[in-house]
């Protein structure tokens, strides 16, 4: 079977300053499917996340080097001439910790539509429907749209910020950690979420859960030192990876 | 230094050894009351059988608990799943040797129809793959575990060898029929042994390489050695 690709990360490096934080990075992105980075705090996995929707660009000193090229467009994420604003509104990330605006909740997703410049409200509330429904939360919040988001809980806060990443139809959804700060069965809603998710769009999600990895996603890519060590099938990395250090790492004696 | 779960892994490892061993001297003694003539020894065996299945459950019994409790990955799932299979076939055996005992109870009951020669030969083989199996899984050593693969042959072919010699004797005189085909039961029964031994192997290949060979022909150039 060839594999349909969503992007293609092609000799990526990136750097903080002098800081060589990612390595020669070769990595194929299959379109609807999820994508998993593991490995050790500080190997690079949340910069090379965020090199996807151009998040270093907020400060100055970070260098990009390679490509990572979306498809079908064929464009370069990382290029100077592309507006990260609109790469953002495409790849949205959902962090680790809930970030809701200080808005209603119906604002909090309506809000990427807005900088877009949509204010029809038929439009707007279509929109902010089909992403509630999409993120499993409308039939908990559709009576109070007009609520703070900050009454919600933390998990339906996360599910909210899923929803607000959704509105501006996204191509890819970046998870960063997106479960650290939930208990577990918010946990298992957002991880089946998830895997309902990846019908409509390409996921990639970081975590250091290894268990959650293992459920979620598709592939899994092992980080170390700023390189993909391994790159695989999920149910092969987690069975018999090939790499001795991904062997380590997945099996907890690591360093 | 080892971790509480390394250590649960050795130990686990200890547990399928001694299954192992238990049944490996099930069949030798097994067969020894067959050629030797002495039903006190598969008397033994019978009585002991117990003890192999008691022993087959608690091991199952601890791979669900590490499943559960640690969640085990790659290397360490491999063990424990094949723990778990391997400890199946074992139980398999020492239920075989015990056939065998019984087998060996009714025919010491009559005069000896032929001086066993092949029979022994046979369960020298069987008792050799499975020691070599466990072996080859206690050290992962999957090429060893090939080596044992191989032999399998050695062992049905002697069982066909076996069949051909006592349908003779039946053919000849029928009054040797009963005899002769208890006789043939106990070859069977150590050809299935073999058969459990490679199976075992076969897991230790997917312990090692994360292969599943099971089910597939061997290469040509690996029957030939």
């Amino acid at each position: 079977m060839v594999k349909e690709l969503k992007a293609e990360v092609k000799k990526l490096n990136f750097y903080y300053g002098s800081l060589h934080a990612l390595k020669e990075i070769n990595l194929p992105i299959e379109r609807r499917k999820v994508t998993a980075l593991i490995g050790p705090s500080g190997c690079g996995k949340t910069t090379f996340l965020r090199c996807f929707n151009r998040m270093h660009d907020l400060y100055p000193h970070n260098r990009y080097e390679g490509e990572i090229t979306l498809y079908p467009d064929n464009i370069n994420i990382i290029s100077p001439e592309i507006d990260p604003i609109e790469i953002r509104m495409q790849i949205s990330m959902v962090f680790q910790k809930p970030n809701p605006f200080p808005k209603s909740i119906y604002e909090n997703v309506a809000y990427g539509l807005r900088v877009r410049g949509v204010s029809k409200r038929a439009v707007l509330d279509e929109k902010v429907e089909k992403s509630l429904r999409g993120a499993a939360l409308w039939d908990e919040v559709k009576d109070r749209l007009n609520h703070l988001a900050f009454d919600l809980s933390g998990g339906q806060q996360q599910r909210l910020c899923i929803a607000r990443a959704l509105a501006t139809d996204p191509r890819i959804l970046l998870f960063d950690e997106p479960t650290s700060a939930l208990d577990p069965t918010a946990t298992s809603k957002i991880e089946e979420l998830i895997i309902q998710l990846k019908d409509e769009v390409t996921i990639i999600i970081v975590t250091h859960n290894m268990q959650q990895a293992a459920r979620v996603s598709d592939y899994t890519a092992f980080m170390y030192l700023g390189e993909i060590v391994e790159y695989d099938k999920t149910d092969r990395i987690f069975t018999a990876p090939s790499n001795k250090l991904t062997e380590e790492y997945i099996t907890g004696r690591f360093g | 230094m080892a971790t509480i779960f390394e250590k649960e892994l050795t130990d686990l490892k200890g547990m399928v050894l001694k299954l192992g061993s238990m049944v490996e001297k099930a069949i030798s003694d097994s067969i020894k009351s067959l050629v030797e003539r002495n039903s006190k020894l598969g008397a033994d065996v019978i009585d002991k059988d117990p003890q192999v299945n008691a022993l087959d459950v608690g091991i199952d019994e601890e791979c669900i608990r590490l499943i559960a409790l640690r969640q085990p990955r790659a290397g360490d799932l491999r063990l424990i799943t094949t723990a778990m299979k391997i400890t199946t076939d074992l139980e398999r055996i020492g239920d075989l040797a015990v056939d065998v005992s019984e087998r060996a109870l009714e025919l010491n009951e009559e005069p000896q129809l032929k001086p066993y020669i092949d029979i022994p030969r046979m369960a020298e083989i069987a008792q050799g793959m499975v020691r070599d199996a466990l072996d080859a899984f206690v050290k992962r050593d999957s090429a060893l575990a090939r080596e044992v693969l191989v032999r399998d042959d050695l062992v049905d072919n002697l069982n066909w060898q076996v069949f051909n010699e006592l349908l003779f004797f039946m053919i000849q005189d029928p009054k040797t029929v009963s005899r002769a085909v208890k006789i043939t039961y106990v070859s069977k029964y150590i050809e299935r042994i073999a058969d459990h031994a490679t199976n075992i192997a076969e897991m230790v290949v997917y312990l090692v390489e994360g292969k599943i060979i099971r089910h597939m022909a061997l290469p040509e150039d690996t029957k030939k050695k």
